[in-house]
């Protein structure tokens, strides 16, 4: 495939992903949130009575914990959660043939280029349509190995014996109130499972949009991978612009098992009405890795940062994080890294982007316990303002007690001088076309880490954001 | 229509300075002119004024590049339209290829919707480094960070180079290249040039005109040219310095 294809065909622009298909909802939870609410969601996905039980807990938590307005974002208080509806739904199985999902649904993501990738480069894909999976597949080859990868709901109802122990461990109900809130009313997400020594070559893929207005999105992923097994699994996300605001609040947990290895990629372009409130961690047991790979250039508000407790000895923990803030946007995202075995290493890079009146907000957590030896930790964030009202936060918190660890921080703010744009622009470039050379310029040692589709893909969603940002 | 670069009485200040003061000249399509002038006299300034640097206030005159006035465009459009400045002072792109960069100079001269060959883009681009001496590493490198003084220039002739204008400024190019880069950078102009090409060369010193032979030697002195003579005027200048000139016009 030569290059200017590939592009064509990855082709999800900032732009792309506003429009929407009008409502035709089997299933819709109204708006508010009672117990009634919860009830109507697990009588459609005919759930057990722990299930229920465990929504049923959850509200009772989301309720009792006050908003955490006083660290991040007052904005948070913008968020009417009685004008939200929190379940929507065709009333569909996930089908396994692009043929059979409905023709709208099948039309939105034949717009965002899911089909097409999947026929390239994908070995599963899951595509959510608003509360469910639309589609769901997994190459043969896979589900011979005895890959599972489901959305939640057959998850718990088909395997409860491999995910059921999991569930809410990594990520308890009362972790945060947003956690408590998709705990109360999940639907949809990825249960991925990889048996021991399976080593999945190509990406698994989760697609999530949100089509309807004054919507709340919560899926619910939890990623098991067994001894000495692999696994790279990337989520997209988009919606339309809505005057509305919209709540994007997932709860994703990840296991590594001895050995195993975890890389978790994300691409949120959500529009700028979507407050996306994410609670990401895994833990990962003795020489295992996980990699959060975090891209969010889109939504809102953003709160989210990646964790990983490393619990078995020599086990690693890295977040490689690309934000970036335009006019209107708030970008808090970061890291955290738990040690909680010897010889543990973790590495965060963080890089940000701030553009107009943008904020973006680097907050990481590094936690070294006194009582464990040859820990690493390694923490680099930097900072680039485009704009002289850009703002950028940096709140680094390391703690490190004992003696025999390592660690390092380093912090940099830099800002496009002026110099370096005329002298781009002395060779054709127009404003546009500099700033995003720059930018990406700026994050090009981590858009590597990328894989290939997704690195092209990036650099096309900040093409978009830094051309319409320059007057 | 003029087929020159034709500089009109032309005023520019810095930070209320007023550096050139009602200079003049044309260089016809084809030739190839060198001003040289004492420290201070306004060279840079003139490089920096026609490009477009927002640091120049031009507070007069004109420039025409065939007949257009130039000074109407942004610098952008003043890229595109034919015009290339080396620079004295290379900027550093960090993160940002060599050949990306300048795949995306090229790519910005393209109508819209039409991509360049990349196969046949890097072939030029390698053959075009090759001439300078230039290692194919140099493509993969941010643009001009850690190069050296040397290698700073001959990126701006490469890029010169790939970019083919009809009118180019080379601002002190000779400064900070030894005798070898020096010869080497001469070559890559003199290949370029031809009947539908201009130079204008700032130069300190005669040195770089012994390889770069101009037909014109022009002599800027605050901010107005005071002499104007063949390319044996360089080997006066070298010579007998700038005083018996200069005497006259202050």
């Amino acid at each position: 495939m030569s290059e200017s294809a590939t592009l064509e065909a990855l082709a999800i622009e900032r732009d792309t992903g506003n429009f929407s298909y009008p409502e035709d909802y089997e299933h819709n939870a109204g708006v508010g949130l009672t117990e009634d609410t919860l009830k109507y969601i697990s009588d459609i996905k005919g759930e057990a009575e722990w299930i229920r039980e465990f929504r049923r807990r959850a509200l009772k938590v989301f309720n009792s914990k006050p908003m955490p307005t006083h660290w991040a974002s007052k904005d948070l208080e913008n968020i009417v959660f009685d004008e939200i509806r929190y379940y929507l739904s065709k009333g569909q199985a996930p089908k396994q043939n692009w043929e059979d999902v409905p023709d709208d649904v099948k039309k939105t993501f034949e717009r965002l280029g899911v089909p097409e990738k999947e026929r390239k480069f994908l070995a599963g894909v899951e595509a959510q349509f608003d509360s469910e999976s639309a589609y769901s597949n997994v190459k043969e080859a896979l589900s011979k190995e005895g890959v599972i990868f489901v959305n939640s709901t057959a998850g718990l109802r088909d395997y409860p014996d491999v995910f059921r122990p999991y569930f809410g461990k990594v990520i308890p109900t009362g972790d945060n109130k947003f956690s408590a809130l998709n705990s109360a009313v999940f639907s949809g997400g990825s249960f991925i499972y990889v048996p021991p020594g399976v080593k999945v070559k190509h990406p698994l893929q989760a697609y999530f949009r949100i089509n309807a207005e004054n919507f709340g999105q919560f899926e619910r992923t939890l990623i098991i991978v067994d001894e000495g097994a692999e696994v790279t699994y990337m989520e997209g996300c988009t919606a339309p612009k809505f005057e509305t605001a919209t709540l994007h609040s997932a709860v994703v947990e990840l296991v590594a098992m001895k050995d195993a290895r975890i890389q978790y990629i994300t691409v949120q372009n959500w529009s700028n009405n979507v407050f996306n409130l994410v609670t990401k961690r895994g833990i990962a047991h003795e020489n295992a890795e996980i990699r959060w790979i975090d891209c969010n250039i889109g939504s809102r508000l953003t709160m989210k940062y990646p964790g990983v407790v490393m619990k078995g000895r020599k086990a690693r923990g890295e977040v490689i994080s690309i934000a970036l803030a335009n006019t209107g946007q708030h970008q808090d995202t970061g890291a955290k890294m738990i040690h909680a075995a010897d010889e543990t290493t973790s590495n965060i890079v963080a890089k940000s982007i701030s553009v107009g009146t943008g904020i973006s907000t680097y907050r990481g957590l590094v936690h070294i316990p006194k009582n464990l030896k040859g820990c690493r930790n390694n923490t680099e964030c930097d900072a680039l303002l485009i704009n002289t009202n850009s703002v950028n936060n940096t709140y680094p918190a390391i703690t490190v007690r004992g003696n025999h660890h390592a660690t390092q921080h380093e912090a940099s703010v830099s800002q496009v001088s002026e110099d370096q744009i005329f002298y781009m622009k002395q060779r054709g470039l127009n404003e546009g076309e500099a700033m995003s050379l720059s930018v990406n310029g700026f994050v090009n040692d981590l858009v590597r880490e990328f894989p290939m589709e997704y690195s092209v893909e990036l650099k096309r969603l900040i093409d978009m954001e830094m051309e319409g940002s320059v007057g | 229509m003029n087929q020159s670069l034709k500089i009109e009485n032309l005023h520019v200040s810095v930070e209320g300075h007023e550096i050139l003061r009602g200079m003049n000249l044309e260089v016809p399509k084809g030739q190839v002119h060198a001003i040289m002038g004492p420290n201070g006299s306004g060279k840079s300034t003139l490089a920096k004024a026609i490009a477009g640097h927002h640091d120049y206030e031009v507070t007069e005159g004109a420039v025409y590049l065939d007949g257009v006035n130039l000074l109407e465009m942004s610098v952008d459009e003043r890229s595109r339209a034919g015009f290339f400045l080396a620079f004295q002072y290379p900027r550093e792109i960090p993160g940002v290829s060599n050949a990306n960069f300048l795949r995306a100079a090229r790519q910005a001269r393209l109508p819209k919707g039409q991509e360049i060959d990349a196969v046949a883009f890097y072939r030029e681009m390698y053959a075009k480094m090759d001439g300078l001496g230039m290692d194919r590493k140099f493509t993969g490198r941010s643009v001009n960070e850690g190069f050296s003084g040397g290698e700073k220039k001959r990126n701006e002739i490469l890029q010169m180079m790939m970019l083919e204008p009809q009118y180019a400024i080379l601002d002190e190019t000779d400064s900070g290249l030894d005798i070898d880069a020096l010869k080497i950078v001469a070559h890559g102009v003199n290949s370029m040039r031809s009947a539908d090409r201009s130079f204008l060369v700032i130069t300190h010193y005669q040195r770089l005109l012994d390889y770069i032979v101009p037909d014109v030697v022009h002599v800027l002195f605050n901010g107005r040219i005071i002499h104007t003579g063949g390319k044996e005027l360089a080997l006066e200048l070298e010579e007998k310095g700038y005083d018996w000139i200069t005497k006259d016009a202050a």
